[in-house]
């Protein structure tokens, strides 16, 4: 699930816009140093940790779209693809400069941390709590997409830029906004997962290789695709990791490679 | 950028950097073993460019075949016995073109995106069975103990380097006598064609796919015989030949030295390799970061590398002059 709340951000930048964006593990990574630094510096309870990371992200990457991002719109994937190798890069090295080389601590607090008792059987609190928030999400960017104005006019804008520029959607601050609730929804991400996926200097480049799997399968602009697919990915990662462990994640890929030579928009990708 | 209706003969210039790679022989002995490196990921560069430059084909995955030849020159070594170096080569390039053909002509169909994430996928995949099989390629640890016999039974490979740096020399000179005859070819016209407009090469009934195959399998073998060159040069075999980060690596190279130019694959290396030899040893923090604002300053703001650069502030003067001259009349 924190996969597909990571990579929904991931399909809203990389789908709805657009933009290869191999950086958006950097966003992921911001939200949870945020939501650490929040919980444990500051004693910020847990929800106000999470919305701190989600706002703060999504700040924090309206300066990178104004400064740097908005320049790189129209130009080939080639330059998107290496800029943001460069981003990936920058905020790893600071990263392991500002919080060092050690995995930043995360303590949830008590009320998430106990076994909930349901069906019969025992679940842990938190990843309930987590499933409950994800559910929560896609269904309102589902609704938003599908059924606001807001949705409707990124749609246009991105099927047809000039055309809804000329009737009177102002492309730039769409552009920035959506690209603000992508990041964002990567820093929500980073921060609900930072207790199952560790948040360290590494992080962008070593979970970038799930989030683009995820997208990929799933499909550009679709938000149903990223979340079937971060359930198939989570499902037979899992699987495979305690049934066959000496496969190790070859499958996984091996997986993608079929999927993609199957449906190469991904499994509920529009073609573009 | 150089095209098909440039002169194809070898200018006076372009001899300038075998005199600078002899002269570096004598000048710098204690520096041969970096030499050697940096004319071996030249190579790997270069066939990189081969593809991403003039073909335009977007890739994630090229340490695949760079891994894949270090490997097989590795383990047939290490394992079976194989040391003539010109046998591992041959080895090398035979598995690279292999894997370039099979995995070229399928992927090849796919652009942008899907492209992207298949040769990424492969490269990953080819990184977990190195880990994997550690009975084969030692896995974690890395393959030692690589014996490579003296070439041509004459020269061995001395502590020094001197060997292998006149042996890269020499595999990179073929490399670059293959790849210029390439691209002032109509093949190599076809490729900037496929790249500049993929629709009208289609349309002038230019066989797109194949060729691309084609040079897909070119550049894999190149790129296999670069990784064997490096295996016989450290006598060793380690994981970071595979996967996403020597990929980054090779791109960065071939953009800080310039996309798409025959000698941008020169430049970059030896700019990122001698920086990375004096940075990363002391401040590894530093090094990544100044990497990465690097990285991100040529695509915005010098999208054809240092060369491109150099091409600017030459055609800048060439005006200034031009303009003095018309001013003085």
């Amino acid at each position: 699930m924190i996969l597909y709340v990571i990579s929904v951000g991931l399909s809203v930048t990389m789908g709805l816009m657009g933009f290869i964006n191999l950086a958006h593990g950097v966003f992921a990574m911001a939200g949870g140093y945020i939501f650490a630094a929040a919980m444990a510096r500051f004693g910020a309870p847990f929800a106000v940790a999470v919305i701190a990371a989600f706002l703060g992200v999504a700040a924090a990457s309206v300066v990178l779209e104004r400064l740097l991002y908005s320049r790189l719109y129209r130009s080939g994937e080639l330059a998107q693809v290496l800029f943001s190798i460069g981003l990936i890069l920058v905020s790893m090295a600071s990263a392991r400069m500002i919080f060092g080389d050690q995995a930043a601590r995360v303590l949830l607090p008590d009320y998430l941390r106990g076994q909930l008792h349901m069906l019969g059987r025992d679940f842990p609190t938190y990843r309930v709590v987590l499933i409950g928030i994800s559910a929560v999400i896609i269904v309102l960017l589902w609704f938003g997409v599908e059924r606001t104005r807001w949705g409707a006019m990124v749609r246009a804008a991105v099927d047809n830029r000039a055309m809804a520029q000329s009737v009177g959607i102002n492309t730039s601050v769409l552009f920035m906004g959506t690209f603000a609730l992508g990041s964002g929804l990567a820093g929500l991400g980073g921060a609900l997962g930072a207790d199952i996926l560790p948040v360290q200097w590494g992080y962008p480049f070593e979970h970038l290789v799930y989030f683009l799997i995820v997208v990929a399968i799933g499909g550009l602009g679709s938000l149903r695709g990223p979340f079937i697919a971060a359930l198939l990915i989570g499902v037979a990662d899992t699987a495979c990791k305690y049934w066959i462990p000496e496969f190790g994640a070859f499958l996984i890929y091996a997986a993608t490679i079929a999927i993609l030579l199957w449906r190469p928009m991904g499994l509920f990708g529009v073609r573009a | 950028m150089s095209g098909y209706t440039s002169d194809p003969r070898i200018r006076w210039t372009e001899w300038l950097p075998w005199l600078a790679a002899i002269a570096f022989f004598f000048a710098m002995p204690e520096y041969l073993s970096l030499g050697a490196r940096i004319l071996i990921y030249i190579l790997t560069v270069l066939s990189l460019d081969l593809i991403l430059g003039y073909a335009g084909i977007i890739t994630l995955g090229h340490s695949a075949f760079f891994g894949l030849g270090a490997y097989t020159a590795g383990v047939l070594s290490a394992k079976y016995g194989l040391t003539d170096p010109f046998l591992q080569l041959l080895a090398a390039a035979v598995a690279a073109a292999a894997l370039g053909m099979a995995t070229g002509a399928v992927i090849l169909r796919t652009k942008a995106l899907t492209l992207l994430m298949l040769t990424l996928a492969i490269t990953s995949i080819l990184l977990e069975i190195a880990n994997k099989a550690s009975w084969l390629t030692g896995g974690a640890d890395g393959l030692s103990g690589v014996k490579t016999d003296p070439i041509l039974g004459m020269f061995k490979f001395d502590i020094f380097g001197r060997t292998a740096f006149i042996y890269c020399l020499i595999a990179l000179f073929i490399g670059w006598l293959v790849v210029r005859r390439l691209i002032y070819s109509p093949f190599g016209a076809m490729l900037t064609g496929i790249r500049e407009n993929t629709v009208r090469m289609h349309a002038i009934g230019a066989p797109v796919y194949w060729r691309l195959v084609l040079v897909y399998t070119m550049s894999a073998t190149m790129a296999g015989v670069a990784g064997a060159l490096l295996t016989q040069v450290n006598q060793f075999v380690g994981l970071n030949v595979l996967g996403l980060e020597p990929s980054g690596d090779l791109l960065v190279m071939l953009i800080l030295g310039g996309v798409g130019r025959l000698y941008g694959a020169f430049v970059g290396p030896v700019v990122y390799l001698i920086a990375q030899d004096y940075l990363a040893k002391q401040y590894p923090e530093y090094w990544y970061f100044g990497i990465g604002v690097l990285l991100i300053v040529v695509v915005l703001f010098a999208r054809g590398g240092v060369l491109g650069l150099v091409d600017k502030c030459l055609q800048a003067l060439s005006r200034h002059r031009n303009s003095a001259k018309a001013s003085a009349r």
